[in-house]
């Protein structure tokens, strides 16, 4: 249940990290845009869950276009220093927007889901995680036929390998950008919406997630689509096992030792593609 | 002519205390003081070395607990009957263990860290700061936990004159922090002027051909990383034994972040940028407190000047400023010179 939706965050940053070359530390207050709209749309005008949920998305898909748009368009070409310094100002102001406009108190969302559990055979599933790992599977499917089976995608793949030269074969580089960005928030968006209703809804919910992303990215190779994908799924397995076997106060420490010991090991990460240097 | 400008700033700043009695105003300065030693210490990292640590807050933190925890002794039972207990040592001891156990992070990060660059840097060293904060939240034996380390003593010091002195008051430890920065300050100058500096800088700005021509590259990253950690501990520890409680919250990442502003703003690869960046956002809040400003809107407030900061002044404010105030004294050399 958790690995999709780990795997929708990673594989959001690792797009907006391979094509754009930016580390985006406003991640995780998209995944909490994405539940906070989830808790307006569901708790205060009563829309219907599954419409919200579409609706959720859709904003997150706008405000990381206008993120893009706003900041990173006239940064494109500078060093990655600048645009993490930028990306991080940007994080800290839309956090404590989130903290103003919402308060620090935590939220629920109520959901559509019968709470009596799903038994099959000696294993019972809560449904509402039932929904949110067949969601999630089915986002990361669309991703990738999105980038392997459409124009858009092939132009994505395109500016990954070598940006000037796709930008010569005549691919507008600007919105390549624009649209990976936005991509990459919709997803994020759609990993808080799904997980909002399930724990709960708080301004600071980004952080972890943010650092759990980077995780799962580090996990499969920056960049890596296939990589992040697995790596989520690694993450969410770790976290269980370190959290059942050795306490469940280190669970969330599981990803940054992960972390510590990919980088000791195998730097690339596991999954790395061979990179153009020069 | 600049020595005298040097004696007078430091003049100025020593007799402090002696003409302002507002305890207020001098509790901001302490506590500026020694966020600008932390950002001196950061600067040497991401303004020499050109490596952006976003895990500083860990090496404060770190300072901050062990002196407090060798200055008030503890006990860790591994089994039953294997105990390891120490009995409460005096602060400067703990000021000492704080430099030390802070440059051994340091040093153990850079090796581990210094394979990899860039974003990976980054991420590594966040990745380290939380997974230090998790262990300060959840080895409650050791570091109490959420509860907090309480009642940790003042900092006791022989000096001569005085004789036994213990810093409870608010200008003695307005001296100890201004003696503090300025031996870092000092300390910083000296080393990016010698040759270690230099290489640090060539390595900065271009590594492929500082390691072409010999130098190594990793000793003088991982050096820089153990300087700076060790200096950015004796600010967690001065901390520690001024504010007397210390709880995993010294560890959230908007204290890296609160230094790493103050660096970028004043100008990063500047010995005065930390300085003036960390007065800047050390007396910020409390200006901005004035005006009854909830501390949400406060936090929107330095994102934004973040971002703007990166967009408008790149550099950061004091090169901008040199580099004015050569203009203009060019300019009035030109005049001067047109002019008969």
């Amino acid at each position: 249940m958790l690995g999709g939706t780990y795997a929708l965050l990673g594989i959001g940053l690792t797009l907006i990290f391979g094509i754009m070359r930016v580390v985006n530390f406003t991640h995780g207050e998209l995944y909490a845009f994405g539940a906070y709209m989830m808790y307006m749309l569901v708790m205060l005008t009563g829309a219907n869950f599954y419409v919200s949920l579409v609706l959720a998305v859709a904003l997150g898909v706008a405000l990381g276009a206008a993120v893009e748009f706003l900041l990173l368009r006239k940064l494109r070409g500078a060093d990655i220093d600048t645009t993490m310094l930028v990306m991080i100002g940007a994080w800290i102001a839309l956090q404590n927007a989130e903290q103003l406009t919402w308060s620090g108190v935590a939220r629920s969302i109520d959901s559509p889901f019968p709470t009596s559990p799903l038994v099959i055979g000696s294993v019972s599933v809560a449904w509402g995680r039932v929904f949110v790992f067949c969601v999630a599977t089915s986002l990361i499917a669309a991703t990738y036929a999105l980038i392997n089976h459409t124009k858009l995608g092939k132009a994505m793949r395109a500016t990954f390998q070598d940006r000037e030269t796709a930008a010569l074969m005549g691919i507008q580089i600007g919105s390549i950008h624009t649209a990976t960005f936005a991509l990459g928030s919709g997803l994020a968006a759609a990993g808080g919406a799904l997980l909002g209703p399930v724990f709960v809804v708080y301004p600071t919910m980004g952080d972890l997630v943010n650092a759990k992303a980077f995780a799962i990215v580090i996990l499969g190779g920056l960049g890596s689509i296939p990589g992040a994908t697995i790596g989520g799924f690694i993450l969410a397995l770790s976290e269980e096992l370190g959290a059942g076997y050795i306490s469940s106060g280190y669970r969330d420490a599981m990803g940054f030792v992960l972390i510590i010991l990919i980088l000791i090991f195998k730097p690339t990460g596991l999954f790395a593609q061979k990179e153009r240097v020069g | 002519m600049s020595k005298v400008l040097t004696a007078l700033w430091l003049a100025f700043l020593f007799s402090l205390p002696l003409w302002m009695d507002n305890q207020y105003v001098l509790h901001v300065l302490v506590v500026t003081g020694i966020f600008i030693v932390a950002a001196i210490s950061l600067n040497l990292l991401l303004g020499y070395a050109g490596q952006l640590s976003l895990g500083h807050v860990a090496f404060f933190g770190i300072g901050a607990y062990t002196s407090s925890l060798a200055s008030l002794g503890f006990s860790i039972h591994f089994t039953a009957d294997t105990v390891l207990a120490m009995e409460p040592k005096p602060v400067w001891i703990g000021l000492l263990a704080a430099l030390l156990a802070s440059g051994a992070c340091g040093w153990l990060i850079g090796r581990l860290s210094f394979k990899v660059r860039g974003a990976y840097f980054v991420i590594v060293s966040i990745s380290f700061a939380e997974v230090v904060r998790l262990v300060a939240v959840n080895w409650v034996e050791l570091t109490q936990g959420p509860m907090a380390l309480n009642n940790i003593p003042p900092l006791t010091l022989w000096l001569p004159l005085l004789g036994e002195h213990v810093f409870w008051k608010k200008p003695a430890n307005y001296w100890l922090v201004l003696s503090v920065a300025v031996v870092c300050y000092v300390i910083v100058r000296r080393l990016v002027w010698s040759r270690a500096g230099r290489a640090m800088v060539a390595l900065r700005e271009n590594e492929p051909l500082a390691t072409s021509v010999g130098i190594d590259v990793t000793r003088y990253l991982v050096l820089a990383t153990v300087v700076s950690a060790a200096m950015a501990g004796v600010a967690g520890a001065l901390y520690a034994h001024y504010i007397r409680i210390v709880d995993p919250d010294v560890f959230l990442f908007i204290y890296t972040v609160t230094m790493v502003i103050m660096v970028v703003t004043g100008g990063k690869g500047t010995l005065a940028g930390p300085v003036v960046g960390g007065l800047i956002f050390g007396l910020l809040p409390e200006t901005l407190r004035a005006f009854e400003i909830k501390p949400e809107v406060q936090w929107i407030i330095y994102g934004v000047l973040m971002v703007l900061v990166v967009f408008f002044l790149s550099e950061g404010i004091v090169p901008a400023v040199t580099q004015w105030w050569q203009r203009r004294r060019a300019a009035g050399a030109a005049m001067a010179k047109a002019e008969p």
